[in-house]
């Protein structure tokens, strides 16, 4: 029970924010009308990528300064799992911009942004399958993973704020926070930032077990 | 310091004795300027200015990556290891980001130089544009020398290095087309202050993340 309260925690989250965003009640925006309920999916699932990020990051500076090979893993599968919710951050922002901007794609440094974040972590995989030895594999890209972060980082958040973006909160548009969104709302778009990425950290921790079981059965 | 000194002077040396690579990299700028100037000048009369500067720096990141790429490549691994023993990794990384910049410098002001013979110079303000080029060259040696540093432990090493730093770099050379892009229409400087700030902070960003973290890859 000590180590599952956080899985349960996570399902009971996930099915109100299903439930909630399919059936609740939310209040009625001129041009975003009922697509005002992917805020529950797609913003809580780029939420979730930057906190995977974060965490591969740091497992990447742990595996540097003890190298311990665990380590490793655990940077790898959450930079994994991060494109996947960035990919699936990225297909619902697709889908709700072509709803209330008239494009699948438009041009927004956001997404330019999360574009070359993908581009960023695809390189990193490409690094890593050049490697042959363990060591230096993880070694090498755990180096790439801090450095490509570190200027990652910026890309992220100081470039939307200099260009027009379409985003709320950015180029002189109001933030969700502030007239959107009211209070039954946001009792569902809190948990929900919760409840995604607990999903995250849990799909990580199954894969790292299979990748455990994996070495331990090769050795 | 005097470490630092000696490694500079070393690499200076090292490039000196082998010209045929720096004038290589001059005939490689030129002659990509002449392949644009053959493909876009001959045929349309005068470029609209965003392609102007667009592909000045798309030329001089093409020729940063190429003349970067050998910053590790061109000594041995025994020598590498020599180095290992003498010097620390700190002063080996400042003194090959610091000669990086030098050579970068040299490179892009002869290109510009070059561009704007065939393909004209449409620029406003040209301290500006300088300082743009300055700040890119800067910019782009410090990036690229880490990078350079991870790559050259694989096998493929060019490939890697465009893959790898490509989308690293993006941020700087947005950052560098409009700072750029504000010379050539001519603005104040004081409206371009943010960029020169930002392309600052990351340089600093860079610079401080290569310092730390080169020990460990120069152990591998």
């Amino acid at each position: 029970m000590k180590k599952t309260w956080w899985k349960i925690l996570c399902v009971v989250i996930l099915l109100y924010t299903i439930i909630q965003g399919l059936g609740g009640i939310v209040p009625r925006q001129p041009i975003l009308n009922e697509t005002i309920r992917n805020v529950y999916f797609h913003v809580p699932l780029w939420f979730g990528m930057m906190t995977l990020m974060t965490a591969s990051m740091w497992f990447a500076i742990k595996y540097l300064r003890n190298g311990n090979i665990q380590d490793d893993e655990y940077s790898v599968e959450f930079a994994n799992v991060a494109i996947f919710f960035g990919i699936l951050g990225f297909l619902t922002g697709s889908l709700w911009g072509q709803y209330t901007w008239g494009d699948w794609l438009p041009k927004d440094p956001k997404i330019i942004a999360v574009e070359v974040g993908l581009l960023v972590y695809a390189a990193y995989f490409i690094l890593r399958s050049s490697f042959e030895d363990e060591q230096r594999k993880a070694r090498l890209s755990a180096i790439y993973n801090i450095f490509a972060f570190a200027t990652f980082i910026p890309l992220v958040w100081i470039l939307p704020r200099l260009t027009d973006s379409l985003h709320p909160g950015n180029g002189g548009n109001p933030a969700f926070g502030k007239y959107d969104m009211d209070n039954a709302m946001r009792m569902v778009f809190y948990p929900a930032i919760i409840g995604w990425t607990l999903l995250g950290v849990w799909i990580t921790s199954l894969r790292i077990r299979l990748r455990a079981i994996e070495r331990l059965s090769s050795n | 310091m005097q470490e630092l000194k000696a490694l500079i002077e070393k690499e200076i040396r090292l490039e000196w004795r082998q010209r045929y690579a720096l004038n290589g990299m001059i005939l490689y700028i030129v002659s990509t300027i002449f392949v644009c100037y053959i493909s876009f000048a001959l045929k349309i009369k005068g470029m609209e200015p965003i392609i102007w500067n667009t592909l000045l720096w798309i030329i001089l990141l093409f020729t940063a990556v190429n003349s970067i790429t050998k910053s590790f490549t061109q000594e041995r691994a025994g020598r590498q290891l020599y180095y290992y023993t003498l010097a620390s990794p700190q002063g080996i990384i400042l003194s090959k980001i610091i000669y990086n910049i030098v050579l970068l410098l040299t490179l892009s002001l002869i290109g510009v130089f070059i561009y704007s013979i065939f393909l004209g110079n449409p620029v406003q303000n040209l301290m500006m544009y300088l300082t743009a080029v300055i700040l890119g060259a800067i910019g782009f040696s410090s990036t690229l020398t880490m990078v350079a540093g991870i790559a050259s432990k694989a096998e493929n090493t060019s490939t890697l290095m465009a893959v790898l730093s490509f989308p690293v770099i993006l941020p700087m050379l947005s950052m560098l087309i409009r700072l750029s892009k504000n010379a050539m229409d001519g603005l104040e400087w004081n409206t371009s202050y943010d960029e020169i700030l930002i392309l600052l902070a990351i340089d600093a960003i860079v610079i401080t993340i290569s310092y730390l973290l080169f020990p460990f890859l120069w152990r591998s």
